[in-house]
């Protein structure tokens, strides 16, 4: 049959474009002499310059990338073993406990946020970085569970049994032989948890305290309040490191996909 | 030795369902208690049981925010599935090198902040920004439209935002579509459009499903794009209990509130689940 591709790609090409529209424009105004961000009187760079003198926003910084590196390394780890003991047992409970731990991302994101700022209240944890590193923790595990899950469906049991049978112990078969060929699925779902984390402004604002502040909770009350074309050069660094972070993940997922490759010819 | 695969099993399990239980489980329950309790004072709760939270929600004032969040969220995912079903379709028949290329054009926007991207919008739309000017040089209008903090501009950035996942939805279904079934349909004389009503619909169906859902389950609860694109209006359920939790300190109303929304969605997910006996296709 032939393929009659030509309107379908103009439109691929079209909707890609309005993607990046928006994003676009915020990296252009980021050079803008003008405080308005409606009229254009110039390129310069000195709103990069104040950037990197605000401490705050070095603090923000400091304060999103620990709460993403330690909330997606945590659901990493619960969510990998997790995935791996229920693909191994049925526990009578397990179908319900499954389905529970992934309503952190099937609910709308603001009834998590509502629940964790009562539930954290009445608990007495002081509002910070804790709660917030709990409440993306939250939401990171099912990200990381249901990429490990679906790369252990393809699994094949018998490199298992092998190991087992030549006398390695449960956890020295897990590290040498279950977790390398699971890796490629911790890694994506880790860098997919990280994003996650780094962009979530939902749930932190109800769960920050009153001195943690996290980049998108600043940048969130900097468009309410007023932004200048620091928040431009601010925003745009962060696509920067975003598009860096996409290929990294390409690059993860084609290493999973080249193993797999290898194990089918085999 | 099928003893110990059980008890490591069991073990490595263990972490999730504990946290699972303290802190899903658990706040979901405290929810649930608190909608049924009273507020008192400027911030506290007291420990009665009242219904009065839910017949509050009755109320005509509150009521119409449930309706008009309700509507948003129809009129959004008609577009999202307008635009994002043919997306994803064209894209599952590109070339498999092409297929990856327009999945990371895809993921890279998806994974920029989502403030930024309505941030952007809000250049494009604002009085006197990016559209004003080009529609005023081209002529087609002659003075700015202020098309900002206007219902337009909430639906379009709910759309903006919420397209990335129709997209995905839909091309993980057509991505596994035999096409040698459309083929055979048309040798068999079927029209274009007859192949692909008879065979590529059905077939991409619950890419569709799981693909309203993702985008009508979020929509409720996207208080701050409601809150930046359109003003200061409580549009969205979400803007409710934002409102309710952090400026009125009602919380009791609040957990009601949230209470309603997460049945709402879970008649949406219920039913999901029922028709395509599967997990949110699509979703990673």
């Amino acid at each position: 049959m032939k393929k009659r591709m030509g309107l379908p790609k103009a439109y691929l090409v079209f909707l890609l474009l309005a993607m990046y529209l928006p994003i676009v424009l915020v990296v252009i105004y980021s050079f803008n002499v003008s405080k308005l961000s409606s009229v254009w009187t110039g390129t310069t760079l000195n709103w990069y310059r104040a950037l990197f003198r605000d401490r705050d926003m070095f603090e923000a910084l400091r304060n999103s990338l620990v709460l993403a590196t330690v909330s997606s390394c945590a659901a990493a780890v619960i969510g990998t073993l997790g995935a791996f003991g229920a693909s191994r047992v049925k526990l009578p409970f397990s179908g319900s406990m499954e389905y529970l731990s992934m309503l952190p991302i099937m609910i709308p994101e603001i009834i998590l946020g509502m629940v964790f700022l009562a539930f954290f209240s009445l608990i007495g944890l002081p509002f910070g970085m804790t709660t917030l590193i709990i409440a993306h923790t939250a939401f990171n595990i099912p990200y990381v569970f249901l990429m490990v899950k679906a790369r252990l469906a393809g699994f094949d049991n018998s490199l298992y049994d092998a190991a087992r049978d030549l006398g390695a112990g449960e956890v020295r078969t897990f590290l040498d032989i279950t977790l390398p060929l699971i890796f490629p699925a911790i890694l994506s779902g880790m860098l997919l948890s990280f994003a996650m984390s780094f962009d979530d402004v939902i749930i932190s604002v109800f769960v920050t305290g009153v001195n943690t502040n996290t980049l998108p909770i600043k940048i969130y009350s900097q468009i309410k309040t007023g932004v200048t074309p620091k928040t431009n050069a601010l925003c745009s660094l962060l696509f920067a490191a975003t598009v860096l972070l996409g290929f990294l993940s390409v690059i993860a997922s084609r290493g999973g996909k080249r193993q797999k490759n290898k194990k089918t010819e085999e | 030795m099928n003893r110990g695969r059980r008890r490591s099993s069991v073990i490595a399990v263990l972490p999730m369902y504990l946290f699972t239980l303290a802190f899903v489980l658990g706040p979901l329950i405290y929810m649930l208690f608190l909608s049924f309790e009273s507020r008192s004072g400027q911030w506290g709760v007291t420990a009665d049981f009242t219904l009065r939270n839910y017949t509050r929600i009755a109320e005509p004032l509150f009521m119409k925010t449930f309706w008009n969040s309700t509507k948003l969220a129809l009129i959004s995912t008609v577009f999202v599935l307008l635009i994002g079903y043919p997306f994803g379709y064209f894209m599952a028949r590109l070339s498999k090198k092409w297929r990856s290329v327009c999945m990371l054009l895809l993921i890279i926007p998806f994974w920029t902040s989502a403030l930024m991207r309505l941030y952007g919008w809000i250049i494009f739309f604002r009085a006197n920004g990016v559209l004003d000017t080009l529609l005023m040089k081209i002529g087609l209008i002659d003075r700015p439209l202020k098309l900002l903090y206007s219902y337009p501009s909430v639906v379009v950035g709910m759309v903006y935002v919420l397209l990335p996942f129709m997209i995905y939805s839909v091309y993980a279904s057509a991505e596994k579509l035999d096409w040698r079934l459309v083929e055979a349909a048309r040798d068999l004389g079927a029209s274009r459009f007859g192949a692909f009503r008879t065979v590529s619909l059905p077939l991409t169906a619950p890419g569709i499903f799981s693909g309203v859902i993702l985008t009508f389950v979020p929509s409720m609860g996207l208080y701050f794009l409601a809150d930046i694109l359109g003003g200061n209006k409580t549009i969205l359920v979400g803007n409710l209990i934002y409102e309710q939790l952090m400026k009125i300190h009602d919380w009791p109303f609040a957990a009601a509130i949230s209470v309603v929304l997460l049945l709402l969605t879970s008649i949406f997910l219920f039913a999901y689940r029922r028709i395509t006996k599967s997990d949110l296709e699509g979703l990673v």
